[in-house]
């Protein structure tokens, strides 16, 4: 019954990434894409609350646009894994259905 | 595995027709099935014939006409959502009383019913948009 959830926003600009970890269940995973990878850099505001909310929800992050926004793979916070396009196809199939946070 | 897309977000806007594109083009490079994208709101601009971006920019609307042609992608704009932006097929050209019409090889004009029927049929639907 797990579900992907995508997150295109960063978490300085709006709040889908705090509405989708509030309402993720446990279980499911947050895919962070587009300026939502922002949300997975270490030493932020936003760097609790994603550790936080891991022990039940696992968290992903697209290379490729972390890597359009000049942001290093090596400053993800631990325990967010960093997907290309085909490993977010790959989640996409391994999950029941895909929810965008738009 | 089936995958339906829905493109909310116009072309060069911010990135959810770019998005869209790769895991389209990933989805297929593995093999899996993209039957179609529903293009809705400002998205139906990806459709547009007339683009002519700079020559060293990625072309949008002809980069979906070439994945629609090499493997078969259903490309449809909603057809309440195209009129209002301007983008019309021949046949909604005439019965507007237009001379001109500015839909992308590819590219279909159709109702929402088709982006009903991608939710049905797909066995997972992925969203992209502003």
């Amino acid at each position: 019954m797990a579900m992907l959830h995508t997150v295109n926003k960063s978490p300085f600009e709006k709040n889908s990434l705090d509405s989708c970890m509030r309402l993720a269940k446990a279980g499911s995973s947050v895919l962070l894409i587009e300026d939502g990878v922002v949300a997975a850099m270490k030493g932020t505001k936003h760097s609790n609350a994603v550790a936080d909310a891991m022990t039940d929800v696992s968290f992903y992050v697209l290379g490729p646009d972390l890597k359009a926004r000049g942001l290093s793979e090596n400053n993800v916070v631990d325990g967010i894994k960093v997907v290309d396009y085909s490993g977010f196809v790959d989640l996409a199939t391994e999950h029941e259905s895909v929810q965008a946070w738009l | 595995m089936k995958f339906g897309i829905l493109v909310n977000e116009g072309p060069y806007t911010h990135q959810a027709s770019d998005s869209a594109f790769e895991f389209a083009k990933s989805a297929i490079e593995k093999g899996h099935e993209v039957f179609r994208v529903f293009f809705y709101h400002d998205g139906v601009n990806n459709g547009t014939s007339l683009a002519v971006p700079p020559q060293d920019d990625r072309h949008i609307p002809n980069r979906w006409s070439e994945l629609a042609k090499d493997h078969s992608v259903d490309l449809v704009l909603c057809v309440a959502a195209a009129q209002r932006r301007g983008m019309l097929d021949e046949d909604e050209a005439k019965r507007n009383g237009k001379t001109s019409n500015n839909v992308a090889e590819g590219f279909r004009i159709s109702g929402l019913g088709q982006l009903i029927e991608a939710g049905i049929q797909a066995d997972r639907m992925v969203v992209f948009g502003d």
